[in-house]
């Protein structure tokens, strides 16, 4: 394997991983505020997807518009999904509120094909199909785009929470019953948290879709984002910045020098590994907070 | 009434400790037990092979889920690879030319070794990060069982099931199929339901409950997690053997993939954790109302009654699935198990409002 080839896959992994940030950065930001692990992220991107295809091809409006009517329309999904299904499920056990998201997860992967098309649609984003060459090194141009959009995105999410609203999602994050005696509405605050991961989930769909297709396999980029948020740690916005580099280039230069010797399929293998290996070494993740647990 | 209470005196431990201390209720146990192996006589072949059989192997599943994530508490979201493991191994053990008694035995003991390796996740951490681990351990166990050629016979291969015998009976024919998927779900379901009365289940009820607090009391719960692990490692790897014999007759990965893992836990929770009724009605449920569903869409379409196109209607029993799992979460989170009991005890004391229990 040369060097120039080793780079390659290196700069496409990142850029890879940076668009798995964009998909993780949904289940960190409920995570954060609410406690809860959202297996439904994959799926509302999925659903994103979809939204911003019906409404470019099949009602003709702009691209740019249409993200915009996608952003609304997830984010009152987002604080929907969170006042008919999570809250009622405070205060159950942890299989519940996993089983729940993904059920919902499952519902969405038969509402969103079943209603709109199951045969993969394309969403034509204007960024071109030609590699960006630098040197020797071919780069994806859509990765690129996709690679800045996650790192903008993760840098606003950064900057928000030191704004007002954020820090009373951070008081949330914290204690929910002493975040209730100051006066902060903790339903709200959870709420808006889901509002911010269907935006997030917009961002990905988008992206993802103009790269793959927009249909159902989009909800399978839960499983790389999970090891995401895993290896970065569940709480933690930095985190998913730095899983989503190791988990994007691991992905890539592993499968790019094992694959062509075990025969195809080693990237979910690279992604099961991380995430095995982060639970059995250190299950809080790089940047996560370390619960402490009393008897 | 229905339920009749009084004239229920126990006078000897004996007799108020059995399974079903109340009359009605074990007769109704044989009742379903005569109308189980009557089944082929009531059911036509169809219902018998397409619906009963795959039922009572679904079960058998789902009651060795539900010792483990119900009594013992331990999240998994690998049973599928689990159940894949076992029905390889059994395959592989008769294509040597052993007899298929001992491919189960042997089947199951594979299972319960491998599923032990799941556990030691379980050993770190628990909850949420169970269920990742356990995840990741479906993807690796499917990776290999499709990328190494000596388990699945090359990518993309089908493995038909030989022809066996069970006890000098051959496992040929749709009745005798049922009546194998028959006795194995019984003795699964006499398993766990005796489990439960054992030091060893009351073991696990305290590591559930609260896994420090069984370890002051002198409850090894490093010990008795991996033997959850393992027991129903080895009950999941036998139903997955049963499975890929009496039902399938020919496995492929994709038959245990993640999917199947989530379906396993959806007839679990529906039925109610650590219940062993509930495992019946789950999987029960879980299995055949999607299908029953989209039948009745299928035929109100038929009629003209409803407008639904072919692509709708073949993604129904994924949304039917989906809301069941929310629907029971968010009303009934006990699961069927609950409404059956709710029914019970209102007839257990009939004609008056409030029982004790």
């Amino acid at each position: 394997m040369t060097f120039t080839y080793f780079l390659e896959l290196l700069i496409n992994g990142a850029l890879t991983g940076l668009m798995y940030s964009l998909v993780a950065l949904g289940i960190v930001l409920i995570y954060k505020s609410a406690g809860v692990p959202n297996l439904a992220q994959g799926a509302m991107v999925m659903l994103a997807a979809y939204l911003a295809w019906m409404f470019t091809t099949m009602m003709g409006i702009p691209l740019y518009v249409s993200i915009a009517l996608s952003v609304v329309a997830m984010f009152l999904f987002g604080l929907l999904a969170e006042r008919v299904l999570l809250r009622r499920m405070v205060g159950q056990p942890i299989i519940m509120i996993v089983m729940l998201t993904l059920g919902l997860e499952i519902f969405l992967r038969g509402l969103a094909p079943g209603v709109l098309g199951s045969s993969p649609k394309s969403l034509e984003l204007g960024i071109g199909l030609a590699p960006l060459i630098v040197g020797d090194i071919f780069i994806n141009r859509a990765y690129l785009v996709g690679a800045i959009v996650a790192l903008v995105l993760i840098g606003l999410s950064l900057l928000f929470f030191r704004t007002h609203l954020g820090t009373k999602l951070r008081a949330v994050s914290d204690d929910h019953i002493s975040s209730w005696s100051v006066g902060i509405s903790v339903e709200r605050a959870i709420g808006i948290s889901w509002g911010l991961a269907g935006i997030s989930a917009v961002a990905a769909g988008v992206l993802w879709g103009s790269v793959q297709g927009v249909d159902w396999t989009l909800s399978s980029l839960l499983f790389p984002a999970i090891a995401v948020v895993i290896l970065g740690g569940l709480d933690s916005i930095w985190g998913v910045l730095v899983g989503g580099l190791i988990v994007g280039i691991l992905g890539s230069v592993i499968p790019g020098v094992l694959d062509p010797i075990v025969g195809g399929g080693t990237r979910n293998v690279v992604t099961s590994l991380v995430i095995l290996l982060t639970i059995l070494v250190r299950p809080h993740g790089i940047f996560g907070r370390e619960d402490i647990e009393r008897v | 009434m229905f339920y009749r209470l009084s004239g229920v005196h126990h006078t000897r431990y004996q007799s108020a400790r059995q399974l079903w201390p109340i009359p009605a209720d074990r007769r109704i146990v044989w009742g379903l037990l005569a109308l189980a192996l009557l089944g082929p006589l009531i059911l036509s072949d169809l219902y018998l092979s397409s619906y009963a059989l795959p039922w009572l192997v679904w079960t058998a599943a789902a009651l060795s889920l539900t010792l483990l994530m119900g009594v013992a508490g331990q999240l998994h979201f690998g049973f599928a690879a689990v159940m894949a493991i076992g029905a390889y191994t059994s395959i592989h053990i008769v294509r040597a030319g052993w007899p298929f008694e001992i491919a189960l035995i042997g089947a199951g003991l594979t299972t319960a070794v491998i599923g032990c390796v799941f556990g030691a996740a379980a050993l770190r951490v628990k909850g949420l990060y169970l269920v990742m681990a356990t995840l990741a351990m479906q993807y690796l166990v499917d990776w290999v069982i499709i990328n190494v050629p000596a388990i699945s016979g090359g990518a993309q291969a089908t493995l038909q099931t030989p022809d066996v015998r069970f006890l000098f009976v051959p496992l040929e024919s749709d009745i005798s199929l049922y009546y194998g998927a028959l006795l194995w779900t019984v003795i699964v379901t006499v398993f766990v339901l005796n489990i439960k009365r054992t030091s060893f289940g009351r073991a696990l009820v305290a590591v559930r409950d609260k896994d420090y607090a069984a370890s002051i009391i002198g409850v090894n719960s490093f010990k008795y997690k991996l033997l959850a692990f393992f027991t129903s490692s080895f009950l999941g790897g036998v139903s997955g053997a049963i499975l890929a014999f009496c039902y399938y007759q020919a496995v492929t990965p994709e038959q245990f993939g993640f999917n199947v893992s989530i379906q396993l836990v959806a007839m679990v929770l529906v039925g109610g954790l650590g219940s062993v009724v509930g495992a019946y009605l789950g999987a029960g449920f879980v299995l055949l109302a999607p299908i029953f569903l989209t039948n009745f869409v299928a035929f109100l379409s038929n009629q003209g009654l409803l407008d639904v196109s072919t692509n709708l209607l073949s993604h129904i029993p994924l949304m039917a699935y989906g809301a069941l799992i929310i629907g029971f979460l968010l009303f009934e989170p006990l699961g069927l198990a609950k409404i059956y009991d709710n029914i019970r005890n209102y007839f257990l004391v009939w004609p008056f409002r409030h029982s004790r229990s």
